[in-house]
């Protein structure tokens, strides 16, 4: 009997533990709240099935469990039940499986007006790279990595020499303009992860991986490597900070780019 | 190729034969060290995965008092942490659940409950044995070398594994890991043409395959697929050792490490992904698939009732077995690898649920209508089946591609697969330890230790792992040393960590009565006779107990039925062992 | 990973064709009694265990050789590849193994007929036939070092350095129990169905290991992409 209580119990206490604790994620700041629908979906259906299995569980040991006397029914199978209850699991997995597919179709498909921003990872340091005035991002290679290069730009691509790099600082987006974010790794794999954005990617060395998002509403938020890249792994933070146009662009004024870095390097040597 | 000893070859006989010359070991070496009987090398297989894997719960323990009390454990710096957080998921996964399962109640039930006088190749089993002792020791002669084990978590994904920002990644640590894992596979090679050739070829006379117990099936069908996954880690160990010795670029990129350009270029990095994860995922399935059985038939017997849907169970064990080699990219959904790939794998991996959850359904119903014999196999089955359901659930997340990017390295990951491929197994392997022990040392384990086990190892790792989920709900990130100050996560979650912790270290423990009782029943148990559960499967109709080698004396046992003959209408009996012909009487004494 | 799901397909059909004679659809629990149903092994003349246990063992070498190909053609896509020319030498060492794989063949055909004398001579030739082809292949590799072609200065030396050390590695493991059997021979007191199937079980392995050896082969000589290509016209 006292197994039948406590598996009731756990039952009741997951259920609680969930309605009532305060851990649940963070408010989203980004256009994927279609990710967080699938989630509570997905959390709706696979909670009932739970409790469903677990109560139907605790009755049969309730209802069954060994008295003096008792003897089992002899029941090999029962074709009709097993379908039932198989193409039940199929239609909830479906019910899960279509919207994530669908929403997986809206966070591979990158719209056209984004505009490129590129995060380029190290161990254990966030960069990134805007483009200039021209809109486009110049070549960049590892092998060009050099202590004035620390992004590796190709210096003969004319389009690199206006991009703006920020080193190990703060991000600045506009919010409401999509951002397509390029991720390139000099070193290990890290992964590009903003918990109040939902999206995340790996960053690969030797390739450029990419995702998408819109960022939805102002404020500071934690830039965090999710991917383990060695013992700074924690320590691989950085900031980004969505804000309104205007104040973007002053952000954006005060930047160094490509070619004023350069210009900054070869004048060391002389001092 | 593997070498096939002359004494081996078509040892075993096929039916009833004159006792044989290899059943008699000639001194305590061979019968105790260097046995070939696979009934010792079961055991010598699981008290060195016990041992190693109590290495790793020691680890996980140290883990978790970092993450509950940061910085206040000065011994668990960064590199420690890194290493333990390594070892403990290789030693789990592999030394510990793999070895246990498969070379553990592999040995000691395919032979018996096949009506086999041992493996076919009992040569090859016992060097099985000894390779997978070489990699144990391999494996933990980590802690002892310069730079100590590897810290690139046990998914040793390149370049990190073998740069220098990682613990062991330029010293000897990753080297090991990967020479043990080699070893490991080498040997786990041995064993498994063992298991699958005696499947194929040691049945008794009438033990057709539906007839055989669906632990059998699990382990049969988890042996098959580990012996075509494995050669994926073999081949991505081979690679990267070429990548850290000899320089080659098969997994290395252009890398500049700490400002420096190193000689590597070109490589792939996921390339290595794709190799890990075709062995990784088949993986969880090659714990999870004996598993299944196993407590497939602790519910049938201890429920007094057949399985339910018995050739439903078997399917459902065979086409798990072939999914899960085609769903093994669901690991690397933010990887950036193609993201076409996404609505392929996708779609793969939550058709598995289907399998998997008519598996859950038949057990249940097997209690319906049962005689529920709440025994502590019974409770643990049932702990099964809670932790599992949990577990698999929480697996349509993760598999779910798209509610997979936020949760992706997050704890909720943690939560999930210590549910359904650590805690899960784990208590089968309990369940199946009180329901064999009997048959493997002729006492019964204490029932009462058993009880405070039992309860505090389901209810505290359940109160381990469920809150966990909401920790990573919360967007904490895995594999970090401490978390440091962040917008996203309130003080609170501070105090849930500490109460895991806390759980943790009870639940360890609680281990220790586990230990405790293995070691007093072992001279002190209640003699527990032939067949204390009054089962019908072959293993419980030995002439002897513990069985002696050679399992059957002179005469093999002839099998007239399948395995779950329980509360037949119209037999005195609730049950009816597979020895029994249809006429009535039983072709051999039980002794009792 | 192309190949090796190709790989699996094959082996998923060997699988259903064995599970489809195993009678699954049935209701165990309905057949109870004696006779054992007729698909039973009992009932045919069956394999030896180590025969079976050696084409299981094929699988898992196949798989091995399937999944470094898979990983051959991922890592040949990038830019760093240029293919290593294959040194002229590897032709003969084919056709030493070919010859290999065939006195083997006809060993086994000897022993199936009683004939022992010319058996110690046939597996001889064999095991001499294997250890010049190992010696080839090092002699190749020395051709290839000495041109300048090492192991880590590009990704298709560094496969091919490692393929052809696997496949050697294999031969060697094939050549120990290979030398057993032919000293085996000349112990005159090893009954004879035991050498005869000691003979058959090392043709199977060297056939395997000369099929993969000739796959390999045309991996390197760069016929294997040209075929794809010509996959890839036929399709589009």
């Amino acid at each position: 009997m006292a197994v039948v209580l406590i598996l009731v119990l756990l039952v009741v206490g997951s259920l609680l533990f969930h309605v009532l604790s305060p851990w649940w994620w963070t408010p989203i700041a980004s256009n994927w709240t279609y990710i967080d629908s699938t989630l509570v979906v997905t959390f709706w259906i696979t909670g009932v099935v739970f409790v469903a299995v677990v109560l139907f569980m605790a009755y049969c040991v309730f209802r069954f469990r060994h008295k003096p006397g008792n003897k089992a029914a002899y029941e090999p199978e029962n074709r009709r039940l097993e379908m039932l209850l198989a193409s039940g699991t199929a239609v909830g997995v479906a019910a899960m499986l279509a919207p994530g597919l669908v929403v997986w179709n809206q966070f591979v498909t990158v719209p056209d007006e984004a505009s490129p921003l590129e995060v380029v990872a190290q161990q254990w340091l966030w960069s990134f790279r805007l483009p200039g005035v021209d809109g486009k991002l110049g070549r960049a290679d590892t092998r060009d990595i050099t202590s004035e290069n620390p992004l590796g730009l190709n210096r003969n691509d004319a389009a690199g020499l206006d991009d703006v790099i920020v080193e190990g600082g703060e991000l600045h987006l506009p919010v409401g303009k999509p951002v397509r974010v390029l991720l390139r790794s000099v070193d290990v794999v890290h992964d590009f992860y903003v918990p109040e954005f939902r999206a995340k990617m790996d960053v690969i060395p030797g390739m450029v991986t990419y995702f998408w998002f819109t960022p939805t509403r102002t404020g500071t938020f934690d830039i965090l490597c999710a991917e383990l890249c060695g013992v700074g792994h924690p320590q691989m933070r950085g900031t980004v900070v969505v804000e309104e146009a205007a104040d973007y662009q002053i952000w954006l004024d005060q930047q160094q780019t490509f070619n004023q870095l350069l210009a900054s390097g070869e004048q060391q040597p002389v001092n | 190729m593997v070498e096939i000893p002359s004494g081996s070859a078509g040892a075993v006989p096929a039916a009833e034969v004159e006792d044989v010359e290899l059943y008699h070991p000639k001194s305590w070496w061979t019968k105790y060290v260097f046995s070939q009987d696979a009934k010792i090398i079961a055991v010598q297989y699981s008290l060195t995965a016990i041992s190693i894997g109590l290495v790793a719960l020691v680890l996980s323990w140290l883990m978790r008092l970092q993450l509950a009390f940061p910085g206040y454990f000065a011994f668990i710096d960064a590199n420690h942490y890194y290493q333990f957080i390594t070892m403990h998921g290789m030693i789990m996964v592999i030394y510990l659940l793999t070895a246990l399962f498969l070379g553990g109640f592999g040995n000691y039930l395919i032979p018996l409950m096949l009506g086999a006088r041992d493996m076919v190749f009992p040569y090859a089993n016992m060097l099985s044995y000894w390779i997978y002792l070489l990699a144990v020791l391999i494996l933990v002669a980590g802690f002892f070398v310069p730079g100590g084990p590897t810290g690139a978590g046990w998914t040793l994904y390149p370049p990190q594994a073998v740069l220098s920002g990682t613990p062991g990644g330029s010293d000897w640590g990753i080297l090991l890991m990967l020479f043990s894992l080699i070893v490991f596979i080498i040997g786990f090679t041995m064993g498994g043409l063992n298991y699958v050739v005696t499947v194929l070829q040691g049945r008794a006379r009438g033990m057709t395959l539906m007839r055989m117990p669906l632990t059998v099936w699990g382990i049969f069908t988890a042996t098959v697929m580990a012996l075509l996954a494995f050669p994926a880690l073999f081949v991505a160990c081979v690679m990267m050792l070429f990548d850290r010795l000899l320089g080659t670029s098969f997994f290395m990129p252009a890398i500049v490490e700490m400002g420096e350009q190193l000689q590597h270029g070109g490589g792939s990095p996921i390339l290595f992904q794709h190799l890990f994860w075709f062995f990784g995922h088949p993986e969880v399935y090659i714990v999870a698939l004996p598993a299944f059985g196993i407590v497939s038939d602790l519910i049938s017997t201890h429920a007094r009732k057949n399985i339910f849907g018995y050739r439903m169970m078997v399917w459902a064990i065979v086409v798990i077995g072939a999914l899960s080699f085609i769903v093994w990219a669901h690991h690397m959904y933010v990887s950036g690898m193609n993201p076409a790939f996404g609505f392929f794998f996708a779609t793969t991996t939550l058709i598995i649920a289907v399998p998997t959850a008519i598996k859950v359904y038949n057990w249940v119903l097997t209690l319906w209508r049962g005689d529920i014999h709440l025994t502590l196999p019974m409770l643990f089955a049932l702990a099964f089946i809670v932790t599992f359901v949990n577990g698999g659930l929480t697996g349509l997340f993760l598999g779910n591609v798209v509610v997979d990017v936020p949760l992706s390295d997050t704890l909720f990951v943690v939560a999930h697969f210590h549910m359904v491929m650590g805690v899960a197994p784990i208590l089968v392997i309990f369940g199946a330890i009180y329901h064999w022990y009997p048959k493997v040392t002729g006492r019964m384990l204490d029932d009462f230790l058993g009880h405070i086990h039992f309860w505090i190892t389901f209810l505290g790792t359940y109160a381990i792992f469920f809150p966990m989920h909401y920790l990573g709900l919360l967007g904490m990130p895995r594999r970090y040393h401490e978390l440091g100050d962040t917008v996203f996560v309130p003080p609170s979650a501070n105090t849930l960590n500490v109460f895991i912790t806390v759980m943790a270290l009870v639940v360890g423990a609680a281990q220790i009565v586990f230990l405790f009782n293995l070691v007093w029943s072992l001279f002190k148990g209640r003699q527990a006779g032939g067949n204390p559960w009054r089962a019908t499967t072959l293993e419980w109709q030995t002439p002897q107990t513990p069985p002696a080698h050679g399992n059957w004396g002179r005469d093999l046992p002839v099998v007239y039925r399948w395995a779950y003959d329980y509360s037949v209408p119209g037999s005195a009996e609730d049950f009816i062992p597979q020895t029994q012909p249809p006429s009535g009487g039983l072709t051999r004494e039980v002794v009792a | 990973m192309n190949v090796v799901l190709i790989f699996l397909a094959l082996i998923g059909g060997v699988v259903i064709w064995w599970l489809a004679g195993q009678r699954l659809m049935s209701k165990p629990w309905l057949e109870t009694g004696t006779a054992p149903p007729a698909t039973d092994r009992q009932e045919l003349p069956s394999e030896p265990a180590v025969k079976i246990g050696l084409f299981v063992f094929l699988g898992v070498v196949g798989a091995l050789f399937s999944l470094s190909v898979s990983a051959y053609f991922m890592r040949m896509a990038s830019a760093d590849w240029w293919a290593t020319p294959v040194p002229r030498l590897l032709w003969a060492n084919t056709a030493v193994l070919v010859l290999s794989s065939g006195a083997l063949e006809w060993a086994k055909r000897e022993a199936r007929h009683d004939r022992m004398e010319s058996l110690p001579l046939a597996l001889a030739a064999a095991f001499s036939l294997a250890v010049l082809f190992l010696i080839g292949q090092i002699q190749a590799w020395r051709e290839l070092v000495s041109a300048g072609y090492v192991l880590a200065d590009n990704p298709a030396n560094s496969f091919f350095y490692m393929l052809t050390g696997l496949h050697g590695l294999h031969i060697l493991g094939g050549l120990v129990v290979l030398g057993r059997t032919t000293v085996r021979v000349f112990a005159a007191d090893v009954p004879r169905d035991r050498l005869r199937l000691s003979v058959d079980l090392s043709a199977i392995y060297s056939h395997f290991m000369l099929a993969v050896w000739l796959l390999l082969f045309v991996l390197f000589a760069g016929w294997a992409n040209d075929f794809i290509d010509l996959c890839r016209q036929l399709i589009s």
